[in-house]
């Protein structure tokens, strides 16, 4: 794995023991440390997987810890023959892949000439995109202008209004200005190649990393998000899975009372509302060890300013 | 190679018009995103007029009112606008005060760290929170901490610690601190990735040195690691100080309920309660102006004060 961090992890190490192969005891108190720090981020959602799986008297019994208990699949079972969350996930992937493509082809487009040194009116176009980072309407002027659009209660309002982001745009930006050199354009133009053809011959090609890694910042903030399906959505069938979820789970606005136990036990089941939880948690966690490396590499390139 | 040569096709003594029909398709290139940004957000501001207009969404702009400054001067009149501006201002510096050591102290723990491939699998671990969202860390939230039936709450009382759960999500003040270390928690991996950075990027010879004066671990990383990563550390601190006027919708809606309102209610909810709810549109932007335009400040001051002290500056 030739990512950054294990250049962090290994470089470090000769330097700081110098040689010295002993093991001391604060060793082991880091160790210990780090290692329940770790088990913070991963018990809680063991414990949600054994509640998914157990039954409803297990559950309502206080019995179920770390392991299932009367193992039974009837909570998945009951949200795939309900189908509602099926549905939403299949229609907030088709949001992701949409919000994704759009986004990334915005930030190519600017990224690329910004990066070109010598470009004039860069500074100018560079200030217009990168304006509303710093500054926003504010949520009803969006509103409004969203609904002079028509966008309101539709798809597109999930995918448009987000889709260029300013921050990848920077990080895209100091990936070509420190990667690409300048001799390379100045070849390509020399050998009559047109700025478009250098875009597709050359500078893709050698991006595909960097474009893995923003496309995958893109995607997962957009499958995470719900504020906006909150703000602008009112159609249910519209509405991406993480929101379903917080309206079953939450119990979104008001009713949050019945965090209250009485009330809450009337509602969802128990079992029911920690299978709902894996249900929409299960896609980030299966992917989640094979990219994210790539969000490493995103943020070490964001952290050096082009 | 002539390396101030640009990049761009630029024959010398060109006019301007040979130079954009040499480099046109850049400038096409360049007008997809910025036509989006036009449309999507810019064309967004003039609806900030409605902030100085007695605005009623029947009547639309042509229809309503002009009154001036007199929604400003309701605003701060307004106790329920007091009491969110200090709850967003009360909780962004607790999250930046509590928040902003936790990752520089968990990256040098794990710099220490001897063991690799340990070292390896809890990284990967420790990154994860970072990408669940405010829902879903909310509802695991909840199904640990419930006073009756949140397993913290079981695993306390079945043990004897106490006989009554505690309200961590249900009190104000058990929610704040419930809510400020969640976030925490949330972060306290994915911020070690640029510290970790900076403390590989400290010469070696540092340590050697040290080492060869007899210093000891604790010595090393108070005399060289922490004063390599002070540039990084001021940076962040300073970028983070520029953001105190935010406020997350998700995740103050996620972990919202009615027992924690007086805590919870920060800007973010005056303004969906009040405009979008509610629908008083002109008070909600007027409050969404004010509050973008502190922020504007803050972010502006922020970065004239790293460049100040000499370090890099974030615009």
């Amino acid at each position: 794995m030739p990512n950054i961090q294990s250049t962090v992890s290994q470089e470090r190490k000769p330097s700081l023991f110098n040689g010295i192969n002993r093991v001391h005891v604060s060793d082991f108190v880091i160790a210990f440390i780090i290692l329940l720090l770790s088990l913070t981020c991963i018990l809680p959602f063991v414990h949600v997987a054994a509640k998914s799986i157990s039954s409803n008297t297990a559950v309502l019994s206080k019995q179920v810890y770390l392991w299932p208990k009367q193992v039974n699949f009837d909570a998945y079972m009951s949200i795939f023959r309900d189908g509602q969350m099926t549905h939403s996930m299949l229609y907030t992937i088709l949001v992701t892949v949409l919000f994704t493509v759009i986004g990334m082809v915005l930030t190519v487009f600017a990224a690329y000439p910004l990066s070109i040194r010598g470009l004039k009116g860069k500074g100018v176009f560079a200030f217009i995109l990168m304006f509303t980072l710093y500054f926003s309407a504010g949520l009803i002027p969006e509103y409004l202008l969203l609904s002079d659009l028509n966008l309101l209660n539709t798809m597109w309002v999930l995918v448009l209004p987000l889709a260029f982001s300013p921050y990848n745009m920077l990080i895209m930006r100091s990936f070509l200005a420190s990667t690409i050199p300048d001799s390379l354009y100045e070849a390509a133009h020399l050998d009559g190649a047109s700025h478009f053809q250098v875009l597709t011959k050359v500078v893709l090609p050698l991006s595909k990393s960097i474009i893995a890694t923003l496309s995958l910042f893109y995607a997962v903030g957009r499958w995470n998000a719900y504020a906006d399906a909150q703000y602008y959505i009112t159609k249910k069938a519209l509405q991406p899975l993480q929101y379903l979820l917080s309206s079953m789970v939450l119990n979104a606005g008001a009713d949050v009372v019945s965090l209250s136990e009485s009330s809450a036990q009337t509602s969802t089941p128990e079992v029911l509302q920690a299978a709902a939880i894996m249900f929409a948690t299960l896609p980030i966690i299966m992917v989640y060890p094979f990219v994210q490396k790539y969000f490493v590499k995103g943020v070490m390139i964001g952290a050096v300013k082009g | 190679m002539n390396k101030s040569r640009p990049a761009v096709i630029n024959h010398r003594g060109q006019g301007m018009g040979r130079y954009v029909r040499n480099n046109w398709q850049l400038y096409l290139l360049l007008m997809i995103p910025v036509v989006f940004v036009i449309i999507f957000k810019y064309a967004a501001y003039p609806g900030l007029r409605i902030a100085f207009m007695n605005y009623k969404p029947a009547k639309g702009y042509a229809g309503s009112a002009w009154v001036g400054w007199e929604t400003f001067a309701k605003i701060f009149r307004d106790k329920d606008f007091f009491r969110a501006l200090r709850n967003s201002l009360a909780f962004n510096f607790l999250d930046l005060i509590i928040g902003f050591p936790v990752p520089i102290v968990l990256a040098i723990m794990l710099n220490e760290l001897r063991f690799q491939k340990f070292k390896r699998v809890s990284q990967t671990i420790l990154y994860l929170p970072h990408f669940l969202s405010w829902v879903i860390i909310a509802s695991v939230a909840l199904t640990l901490f419930k006073p009756q039936t949140g397993l913290i709450n079981i695993l306390l009382v079945n043990s004897g610690v106490i006989d009554q759960g505690i309200p961590f999500l249900t009190e104000k003040w058990h929610w704040a601190a419930t809510y400020l270390l969640i976030a925490v928690w949330q972060n306290m991996g994915w911020g070690t990735i640029i510290y970790l950075a900076a403390i590989t990027g400290i010469d070696a010879e540092l340590y050697e040195a040290a080492t060869i004066d007899g210093a000891g671990r604790m010595r090393k990383i108070w005399n060289v690691t922490l004063p390599c990563i002070r540039g990084t550390m001021v940076t962040l601190l300073i970028m983070n100080l520029g953001r105190v006027m935010g406020s997350n919708f998700e995740r103050l809606q996620a972990f919202g309920n009615v027992q924690v309102r007086d805590f919870q209610y920060q800007l973010a909810i005056y303004i969906y309660e009040k405009g979008l709810s509610g629908g008083n549109y002109s008070r909600a932007t007027a409050v969404g102006l004010f509050q973008s335009l502190t922020g504007l400040l803050l972010v502006l001051a922020a970065d004239r004060f790293a460049k100040k002290l000499g370090e890099d500056g974030l615009i």
